[in-house]
C-alpha cells in the first residue's frame, strides 16, 4: 500500500515537460524527404522502386481525419513501450504499480481538461466504442419519456460548433441525458463539463495529437450516469470497460490532453490565423466560392469550401501534393454526397464540389500558401474545363435546364 | 533550456519517423492510389479540351448527366462532308475518372465514320483506362455522350435531306 502510493508520487514527477509557451517550434515547409535505404527485413518491389523520382510526401492539410503524434506525446510514451511495460492491473509488484500510477496520472490530465473528476473518466479504444457505451444503456431506458440527446461538439466535415451549453441547460431542466461527441473539439476549444452540464462525453486520442487506438469517456458521478458495459471480463475500468487498460496508449492520451490544455489559446490563434489568411486569399482571387457552414460559431481549423462548376474529385486528384478531403460522392464508397451537406441544405451540385481543408498545430503558413497556390491554379484550369462554368459564362442560368439523368 | 531540448527532442522524433520504413511517396496521396496513371495522364495531359461552333451543321453536341449527380459531359464531334469524324471536344464537370472517359472518347471518334463511332462501348473505354468498378458509370456517361453528339449531328443532316427532296 505505502510502496503503491510511493509509485503513484514518482509518476506524478514524470511529468510532460512543458516548455515556454510563447516559444513557437520551428515550423517549416513539411515536405519529408522518403528514406533511401530500405530498412524493412522484407526485401520488397518497393526496394527496386526509382530511387531518382521525386520522393517528397505530400503536405497534411486533413487533420479532421487524423492528426500527428506530437513529439512531446511521445516522448512521455516511450518509457512505457520500452522499459515500463507492467500491467496496470497487476497488484503485486513495481511493475503494476508504476504502471497504474501512469495510467491514474493520464486519467487526472484527461480530467482537468474538461472540468471533470478523474473518477468519472473511463478509458476506451476511442471515442466509437465511447459513443456505442453512452448511446447503448440509454436507449433502453426503463421510462418510455427518458430519452438522450447526443450532439456532436464540432462537426468534423464543416467545423460548425454546437451551442453546448444552451443544449445542456435544456437537457437539465427537462432531465434528459446529454451526450456529446466531442472527439473534434476537446483540447481545441475550452470545454467544461459542469458549465455546459454534459452527462456523458467521448474523447477520441488521435484527434488532439496522441496515439491512435485509445480515447475516453465521461460518465457524469452526480448525479449518476448509468451505462451498460459493451464488453465484459475482469471488471476493469470500474466494470464499465473491462480489458486491460494499454498503458502506453493511455499515458499518451494523457500527454496529449496535457499538452493541449497549455497550449489550446496559442493553437487557436495560430489556425485562426491560418485559416483567415487561407481564405481570404482562395477568395480574392477565385470567383463563386462558398464557405459551407454558419461563419459566426465556427471552429476555424476545419474550412469547408465548394467551388461551384468543379467537381471534388478532380480537385483532389489534381492537387496530388496536398492531402485533404472531400465532401463529393465520388470520394465515398456509397457515391452519396457528404450527408452534412444536404442537411445544412446545400445544393446538391456544391455538395459535390466541397473541399475540406484542415488546420492544425503544426501546419506552417508556407504549407497554407502553397496549397492555397495549387488551389487556385487548378481550380481555375478545371473551370476550363468544365461545361458548367462555360455556360455560366455565357449566361445561361443553369437552374433552367433539363438535365438528362437524375 | 527546456525549448532547446523540447526541439531536440522533436528532431529526434522527426529523425526516428524518417527512418521507418514506408510506402513511396506517389501513393500517399489518396487520390493518387485510387486513380490509374492513365487517368491522371488524361488531367495532367489534356487532349482536346475546348469547344466547337455549337450553331455549325457540321457539329454535333451531346451534353448528357446532371450537375446534382456531381457528372456532366458535354461532347461535341466536327464531321466532313463524307461523314467521317474530323475533329471533337469535349469539356467535363466530374472527377478524374470522368475527365478521363470522356477525353478518351474524343481521342477514339477522331478519325472514324458516324457509324463506327457508334460501335464504342462503355466496357472498351473502362478497360483502357482500368477503371475500378465503383468508376464504371463515368464511362458509361461517356459513351452517353458519344451517342448524345451522335444523334444531335444525325438530327442536323435530317432538314437538309428533306429540303433536298422537296426541291
Amino acid at each position: 500500500m505505502l510502496l503503491r502510493t510511493a509509485w503513484r508520487r514518482v509518476a506524478a514527477a514524470v511529468r510532460v515537460a512543458p516548455g515556454p509557451k510563447s516559444v513557437a517550434p520551428t515550423r517549416g515547409l513539411r515536405l519529408r524527404a522518403v528514406d533511401l535505404f530500405p530498412q524493412s527485413a522484407v526485401p520488397s518491389d518497393t526496394a527496386t522502386a526509382p530511387q531518382a523520382e521525386s520522393m517528397l510526401r505530400p503536405l497534411y492539410m486533413d487533420v479532421q481525419a487524423t492528426t500527428p503524434l506530437d513529439p512531446r506525446v511521445l516522448d512521455a510514451m516511450l518509457p512505457y513501450l520500452v522499459n515500463y511495460y507492467g500491467n496496470p492491473h497487476s497488484r503485486t509488484h513495481a511493475y503494476g504499480w508504476e504502471s497504474e500510477a501512469a495510467m491514474e496520472h493520464a486519467r487526472q490530465q484527461v480530467a482537468s481538461l474538461i472540468g471533470a473528476d478523474p473518477r468519472e473518466i473511463i478509458f476506451t479504444s476511442g471515442a466509437t466504442e465511447s459513443n456505442n457505451i453512452a448511446i447503448k444503456e440509454l436507449e433502453a431506458a426503463i421510462q418510455p419519456d427518458t430519452s438522450l440527446v447526443s450532439v456532436m461538439t464540432v462537426n468534423n466535415e464543416i467545423g460548425v460548433k454546437q451551442p453546448i451549453a444552451e443544449i445542456g441547460r435544456i437537457c437539465s431542466s427537462r432531465k434528459v441525458y446529454f451526450h456529446t461527441d466531442a472527439a473534434q473539439a476537446v483540447g481545441k476549444i475550452p470545454l467544461d463539463v459542469n458549465d455546459m452540464k454534459i452527462d456523458l462525453m467521448s474523447i477520441s486520442g488521435h484527434k488532439i495529437y496522441g496515439p491512435k487506438g485509445v480515447g475516453a469517456i465521461y460518465i457524469r458521478r452526480r448525479p449518476r450516469v448509468r451505462v451498460e458495459a459493451l464488453q465484459s471480463g475482469g471488471g476493469q475500468e470500474r466494470g464499465m470497460r473491462s480489458g486491460t487498460v494499454p498503458t502506453p496508449l493511455v499515458v499518451g492520451l494523457g500527454a496529449a490532453c496535457e499538452v493541449a490544455q497549455q497550449e489550446m489559446e496559442y493553437d487557436h490563434k495560430w489556425i485562426s490565423k491560418l485559416a483567415e489568411r487561407l481564405t481570404q486569399k482562395i477568395m480574392k482571387s477565385l470567383p463563386d466560392v462558398v464557405m459551407n457552414g454558419d461563419p459566426e460559431h465556427h471552429y476555424p481549423g476545419c474550412i469547408n469550401l465548394s467551388f461551384a462548376y468543379v467537381e471534388g474529385e478532380s480537385l483532389l486528384m489534381a492537387l496530388k501534393d496536398v492531402a485533404l478531403s472531400s465532401g463529393s460522392a465520388c470520394t465515398s464508397a456509397s457515391l452519396e454526397p457528404s450527408y452534412v451537406l444536404r442537411a445544412i441544405g446545400t445544393d446538391e451540385d456544391l455538395a459535390h464540389s466541397s473541399i475540406r481543408f484542415g488546420i492544425g498545430r503544426f501546419t506552417t503558413e508556407e504549407e497554407v500558401d502553397y496549397t492555397v497556390e495549387k488551389c487556385i491554379h487548378h481550380v481555375k484550369r478545371l473551370r476550363e474545363m468544365s461545361p458548367l462554368w462555360e455556360m455560366v459564362q455565357d449566361g445561361i442560368d443553369l437552374k433552367s435546364i433539363k438535365w438528362t439523368q437524375h | 533550456m527546456a525549448a532547446a531540448g523540447g526541439s531536440r527532442l522533436r528532431r529526434a522524433a522527426s529523425a526516428l519517423l524518417l527512418r521507418s520504413p514506408r510506402l513511396p511517396a506517389r501513393e500517399l496521396s489518396a487520390p493518387a492510389r485510387l486513380y490509374h496513371k492513365k487517368v491522371v495522364d488524361h488531367y495532367e495531359n489534356p487532349r482536346n479540351v475546348g469547344s466547337l461552333d455549337k450553331t455549325s451543321k457540321n457539329v454535333g453536341t451531346g451534353l448528357v448527366g446532371a450537375p446534382a449527380c456531381g457528372d456532366v459531359m458535354k461532347l461535341q464531334i466536327q464531321v466532313d462532308e463524307k461523314g467521317k469524324i474530323v475533329d471533337a471536344r469535349f469539356k467535363t464537370f466530374g472527377c478524374g475518372s470522368a475527365i478521363a472517359s470522356s477525353s478518351l472518347a474524343t481521342e477514339w471518334v477522331k478519325g472514324k465514320t458516324v457509324e463506327e463511332a457508334l460501335t464504342i462501348k462503355n466496357t472498351d473505354i473502362a478497360k483502357e483506362l482500368c477503371l475500378p468498378p465503383v468508376k464504371l458509370h463515368c464511362s458509361m456517361l461517356a459513351e452517353d455522350a458519344i451517342r448524345a453528339a451522335l444523334a444531335d449531328y444525325r438530327l442536323k443532316q435530317e432538314p437538309k435531306k428533306g429540303e433536298a427532296e422537296k426541291q
